[in-house]
């Protein structure tokens, strides 16, 4: 199962912590704001992208799941 | 159906031990909520390791509070009923110090379980509850002032310092950080704040560190010991 | 009617708004086709699609797709016409609301019948006011059965016209860009499904709806069929609103709008978040997407701003940048401290002040402010701002070399409104 990792940014504040649990997918500019690899995530690193999602401390990372081929 | 160890001291020593734990991993996760949302971090640090421990030191304050309560309930020298655990000032023991505790018992209910709900809860009302944190504290100290047994003793009195200097430190900075944006908001922290601390060095000595506290606090005649025994109250 | 113009301006007037009647004299009277909420489409939306008819807002995209969402989606549909006409330099649907407002009240009802709705709300900006006087009055004089059409007006500012701002404000909340999905289709005012169509695609619609895809096809390309309306502006002589075939020539327009009064120095298409051309380009070019892409332009919402020989681009396009970021809703860091940036630095460039490799710099933030916020506003500034850069790079380097040139006193050109989103937050960089 992949998933895309994807964020609000209405609601993102640069806490940056998403960049920190998920650095293979997000980094951060010089502003402190989340710049998003789309490509999806899968294996091992699902779990670090629902982590990614779970810490933001405002919610606004956000995973859609991508119905791989199986 | 007869509680192990009812006939002993056990419990008492357990919910005092616990209760006292529980005020220092409180006090921890308070500081390390400033930390967090005052975005402190450092290579070593980082932002979601600061974010974890907040988390995970809050739950396991949690599992002591638990701790606390139960043996609280176990310990047959006072009768304290579960429901007084979580409905405040309807018990006979210290009514109102003891309400306290629910009242603390309550709010980090609330926190603890929107905070766990959190995705379902959504952002705003999370956030909102979350405030509660800043109340339940002073609340919970207040508590273990009141219904303490070692509220008077020189070990207690110096954790409860560290405590009290370690959570006013944090909101003030808090507070301090940003001003004068909200500027209402934090001037009202910081009235409060500074007041509460006035308030602990007024009373305190005249209050748990004054004569005859157990009897003011609402202990039941019953339990009061004889002044010409000696024997330590409860 | 015939395969000729005009088409959606046949019978205006000079003055004041066509009656019913007389617009039911020029068009004859609309003939509604039903709904298919059970069947997933409408004999309208099939015509709609056969027709190839695409969006007049800007974004261009398939109106039929747009309608066969909305029928999917869940809930009581309601159509609401965008006639907010945000784009400064734009009167084409002020002046459909103006002269012609039964026109797209038409396309608004049919396209209400199609999908299934039984309300209508036409949206426009509160300094539209006559606008808006026309459109009221036109829904006096109206018999339609089984629809509520209503007026709602929107504060004066660049992103009230963004579907998801405008659905957002008419639903109670603030006059600003939502995240999506859901889009509007899906959730839109008061949580309904809503079809959000231009004005002006309405009422080609409602054109559609009388005389049929085949008669729309033939005019305009085969990539983008049919008839549109151009707000042609600036230096020339004969500015406003025409009616032309897709795939026409901009300098034919230009010589039917009675020219410019002197050469041009470049022209603008598509509006502030569209493109620059060189006088050689728009010299040459047809006014449809086919043939701008390769410019690096596309018609957006039809507005061809052409900025006289005594402007300054570099100046222009300064001001331009500073406006765009006014503008920002400033929910998102990117757009917000993107834009800001972008603003300072062409301000900075313009003057002389530009300090080593400015257009470097540009292209930096630029890469960083783009397709990252919830709205397309900074995508559509940095296109602009950029395709200055890439048409007129010797202009730029003297500027950044040697600062004001002799152009930069004179008046500007660009209207840049002083508008402001109400309630736009000041949000403080983190």
């Amino acid at each position: 199962m992949a998933v895309r990792v994807r964020v609000n940014p209405i609601a993102c504040e640069a806490h940056g912590m998403c960049a920190e649990v998920l650095p293979e997918r997000i980094t951060l500019d010089e502003w402190g704001y989340p710049i998003v690899d789309e490509r999806p995530v899968d294996g091992e690193l699902v779990e670090h992208a629902r982590l990614a999602a779970k810490s933001c401390p405002v919610l606004a990372v956000l995973l859609e799941e991508q119905r791989g081929p199986r | 159906m007869s509680v192990p160890f009812a006939s002993t001291q056990l419990y008492w020593y357990l919910t005092r031990s616990t209760g006292a734990v529980s005020l220092v991993l409180f006090t921890a996760a308070v500081v390390l909520g400033v930390l967090d949302v005052q975005r402190v971090s450092s290579p070593r640090w980082p932002r979601f390791v600061i974010d974890g421990l907040h988390r995970k030191i809050s739950l396991l304050a949690l599992v002591f509070l638990a701790l606390h309560v139960i043996t609280t309930i176990l310990d047959s020298f006072v009768s304290i009923s579960l429901i007084e655990a979580f409905v405040p000032f309807i018990g006979s023991y210290r009514p109102f110090w003891l309400g306290l505790g629910a009242v603390a018992l309550d709010l980090a209910l609330a926190v603890t379980i929107t905070s766990l709900l959190r995705a379902r809860v959504g952002y705003r009302a999370w956030r909102i509850v979350h405030w509660l944190a800043y109340a339940c504290w002073p609340i919970a100290l207040m508590h273990s002032f009141g219904t303490g047994s070692d509220a008077d003793t020189l070990w207690m009195l110096v954790l409860s310092g560290f405590c009290v200097a370690a959570v006013a430190a944090a909101v003030m900075w808090r507070v301090a950080r940003g001003w004068p944006s909200h500027i209402r908001a934090r001037s009202a922290a910081l009235g409060a704040t500074t007041l509460f601390v006035l308030f602990l060095t007024v009373w305190l000595p005249s209050g748990p560190l004054g004569p005859e506290w157990p009897r003011r606090a609402g202990t039941p005649s019953n339990l009061l010991a004889h002044s010409d025994t000696g024997t330590a109250t409860r | 009617m015939s395969a000729t113009l005009p088409r959606v301006l046949a019978g205006i007037e000079p003055h004041g708004a066509l009656t019913l009647d007389a617009h039911v004299v020029t068009h004859g009277p609309l003939k509604l086709a039903g709904h298919g909420r059970r069947r997933r489409t409408a004999p309208l939306i099939d015509e709609a699609e056969r027709a190839g008819l695409l969006g007049h807002g800007g974004a261009s995209f398939s109106t039929a797709r747009k309608m066969r969402s909305v029928v999917a989606a869940r809930g009581r549909p309601l159509v609401l016409v965008n006639g907010v006409e945000a784009e400064p330099a734009s009167e084409k649907d002020r002046v459909l609301f103006e002269c012609l407002p039964h026109l797209v009240l038409d396309g608004a009802v049919a396209a209400a019948d199609a999908i299934g709705a039984d309300e209508v709300i036409v949206a426009t900006r509160e300094s539209l006011g006559d606008a808006a006087d026309a459109v009221e009055g036109a829904i006096e004089e109206r018999r339609d059965r089984g629809v509520r059409i209503s007026l709602a007006t929107v504060p004066d500012a660049y992103l009230a016209g963004q579907e998801t701002a405008l659905c957002s404000y008419l639903s109670g909340g603030a006059l600003r860009p939502t995240f999506t999905p859901p889009r509007p289709g899906e959730r839109g005012v008061d949580r309904r499904p809503t079809l959000v169509n231009n004005a002006e695609t309405m009422a080609h619609l409602a054109l559609i709806a009388r005389h049929g895809a085949g008669w729309f096809r033939e005019l305009g390309t085969d990539g983008q069929p049919g008839s549109t309306l151009v707000t042609l502006a600036g230096a020339v002589r004969r500015p406003g609103v025409y009616e032309i075939e897709f795939g026409s020539s901009l300098a034919h327009l230009i010589d039917v709008a009675g020219g410019s009064d002197g050469p041009l120095q470049a022209a603008l298409i598509g509006g502030y978040a569209g493109s620059w051309l060189t006088p050689a380009e728009l010299s040459s070019v047809a006014l449809d997407d086919e043939s701008l892409r390769p410019l690096g332009a596309t018609m957006l919402a039809g507005v061809v701003f052409l900025l006289s020989g005594s402007a300054c681009v570099v100046r222009e396009t300064a001001a331009l940048a500073g406006w765009m970021a006014s503008q920002s809703a400033r929910q998102c860091g990117p757009c917000l401290h993107g834009l800001d940036a972008l603003a300072g630095e062409l301000a900075a460039l313009a003057e002389g002040y530009g300090g080593q490799a400015p257009e470097q710099r540009i292209r930096r933030v630029a890469s960083l402010t783009a397709r990252r916020g919830a709205c397309a506003h900074p995508d559509g500034a940095v296109k602009a701002l950029l395709s200055a850069l890439d048409a007129f790079p010797e202009l730029f380097a003297d500027h950044a070399r040697a600062g004001a040139c002799t152009a930069c006193d004179a008046p500007a050109e660009l209207p840049l409104p002083g508008w402001r989103l109400p309630d736009a937050r000041r949000r403080v960089a983190a």
